[in-house]
């Protein structure tokens, strides 16, 4: 049954991926975005890895892609720029493309990405170790990427100020 | 006794007990729309409706008459008149998004349920079993992730009904959801803090919040409305704000936005909308009263294992699993609805917020306050648990 779900749910997943690059109007491909982040949270639901499908449920599928689509809508977006693969795009694509390769191959040839020694799983003991996990071992990664959130932030701040002055000096 | 019904594969239960609570809550979503008008009328000072009966129940003498001035058949013709109305689809729309879209409305409404435990017995041992669909190590996380999905039926409705108010109102909808969901995140987790004392097994469920708040002792046995007052209160305006609720309910302001996203449905496909505002209202409610008022204990200070004590001096059957069961069920049902009247109470007793003053209160009082509330526990508890 675990085997036919995943099953199910990986198809839909790829199938919703395809569909976000492929569909021409743009909310139909958010859409598809999201469809596929929830295909992703299923995944992860049957990996037994609750805690990922959840906070990708959270922050993908409830906020950002709401934030694309809501983009996508206000500013009606029906794919008349068309976007063609000319001079420097098409090196930079197949570049990009053949990265993206390497990744997945150096991954599926290698094997699994050294991980922390397996601890029987029980109760809430999962999400302890996670959170213990981010405040020991990767707590650089962690401090790097709220630096990069800060950054952001402080980046919107400004822009959103400076557009005020403008609108005052008129 | 219920031997056989273990024996049924676990797929198979597992659909019937979802399809249970769905039969459950969605008649309560109903009868909320009853109990609205009804509530409204009282606290208006006006009799509400009270003219629908069925023909034989207006033959019981006493009885029939009571029925119908209570309004109870009401639901029955309002459900009719749904299901039976033209259900017209107009000219202008995107026909797939916007059937798509009540039906999108639909689904978090009711998955969040999966994560809510609704009741307890004790086993053999006398250890407490939550009763709920799924009793997930993440409940909280799990109610929060799905309930943000919720956004996308406001959003898809307004614009797929292709005109102004419908998509002023989606955004609206989508700008408040987002907004309210930081404060509410940030509320919460005081009373994760304090559950997760050092020693114990991480967790972001339910029961282990109720147990909590049936301990013995003052502190013990106290709910946590009582001991965190600010994150209760933070996530009830939160709470609001999230299911649309007046003083929030700018996004469905009938004054300026007509019907903002659902101005350009009718028949059924508004009524899933607007019983999927209820379902969001009981399961929100039913959070509300698991971590902060005590879940299926009665009283504050006494938990349910006191109070079956208590019956069982009278009561030769009151340590029955399955009585303790359905008296724990009452009591959590009975808070919800408690909840539920409130909301409707504060409905019809404070006026809407304007929108610029919705986003106001969002971002630059309940934000900082929820920020400083989780300094302050944080603090505290580290001081207390030491």
């Amino acid at each position: 049954m675990a085997q036919f779900l995943f099953l199910l749910f990986a198809i839909f997943t790829v199938l919703c991926a395809v569909g976000v690059v492929v569909n021409k109007n743009a909310v139909n491909a958010s859409i598809c975005l999201i469809l596929c982040l929830v295909g992703v949270a299923g995944l992860f639901v049957l990996l037994d890895a609750y805690l990922l499908a959840f906070v990708l449920l959270l922050v993908y599928a409830g906020a950002v892609a709401a934030l694309f689509l809501f983009i996508v809508m206000l500013l009606d977006v029906q794919g008349k720029e068309t976007f063609g693969l000319r001079g420097f795009r098409t090196i930079a694509g197949f570049v990009a493309f053949a990265l993206l390769l390497a990744g997945i191959g150096s991954v599926a040839l290698k094997g699994q990405i050294v991980s922390s020694p397996p601890v029987s799983v029980a109760g809430g003991a999962q999400l302890k170790l996670y959170a213990y996990q981010l405040f020991t071992t990767y707590l650089l990664p962690v401090q790097i990427i709220g630096f990069l959130l800060l950054i952001s932030m402080l980046g919107v701040i400004v822009l959103s100020k400076k557009h005020e002055i403008a609108e005052d000096a008129q | 006794m219920f031997d056989f019904y273990f024996e049924i594969p676990l797929v198979i239960r597992l659909i019937l007990q979802g399809l249970a609570v769905i039969m459950v809550i969605f008649p309560i979503a109903g009868a909320c729309s009853m109990a609205e008008r009804k509530v409204a009328a009282w606290i208006q000072d006006r009799p509400g409706p009270n003219r629908a009966v069925v023909p034989w129940v207006a033959w019981i003498p006493f009885f029939g008459k009571f029925l119908q001035r209570l309004g109870v058949f009401h639901v029955m013709a309002d459900g009719g008149k749904m299901l039976f109305k033209e259900d017209s689809l107009p000219g202008h729309v995107n026909k797939f998004y916007f059937v798509l879209a009540p039906i999108v409305a639909m689904i978090p409404a009711l998955t969040t349920v999966v994560a809510v435990p609704f009741g307890a017995y004790f086993d053999a041992a006398g250890k407490l079993i939550p009763i709920g669909l799924a009793p997930l190590d993440i409940g909280m996380l799990a109610v929060f992730a799905v309930s943000s999905l919720g956004v996308y039926s406001a959003i898809l409705a307004g614009w797929a009904s292709n005109s102004k108010y419908p998509f002023l109102g989606s955004v609206r909808a989508s700008a408040q959801l987002i907004s309210y969901e930081l404060s509410m995140t940030l509320a919460v987790l005081p009373v994760f803090l304090w559950v997760n004392a050092p020693g114990t097994e991480g967790t972001m469920g339910f029961a282990r919040v109720v147990e909590f708040q049936s301990q013995p002792g003052f502190l013990g046995g106290m709910w946590f409305g009582f001991l965190m007052p600010i994150s209760a209160f933070i996530f009830l305006v939160a709470l609001f704000a999230e299911t649309n609720r007046q003083p929030f309910d700018t996004v469905e302001s009938e004054s300026d936005l007509v019907g903002s996203f659902h101005t350009e449905y009718g028949a059924f496909k508004w009524g899933l909308f607007f019983v999927a505002e209820y379902s969001h209202m009981i399961v929100g409610s039913g959070v509300f009263m698991l971590l902060f008022g005590g879940g299926w204990n009665p009283l504050p200070w006494v938990s349910l294992a006191t109070a079956v004590d208590f019956l069982g001096t009278f009561l030769p059957f009151a340590h029955v699993p399955l009585f303790v069961g359905i008296l724990s069920i009452a009591i959590f049902m009975g808070k919800v609805l408690a909840m539920i009247f409130f909301f409707m109470w504060v409905r019809w007793t404070l006026p809407r917020f304007r929108y610029d003053q919705v986003m106001k209160i969002g971002w630059q009082k309940l934000l900082p306050l929820s920020i400083a509330n989780l300094l302050f526990y944080a603090i505290a508890i580290a001081l207390i648990q030491k």
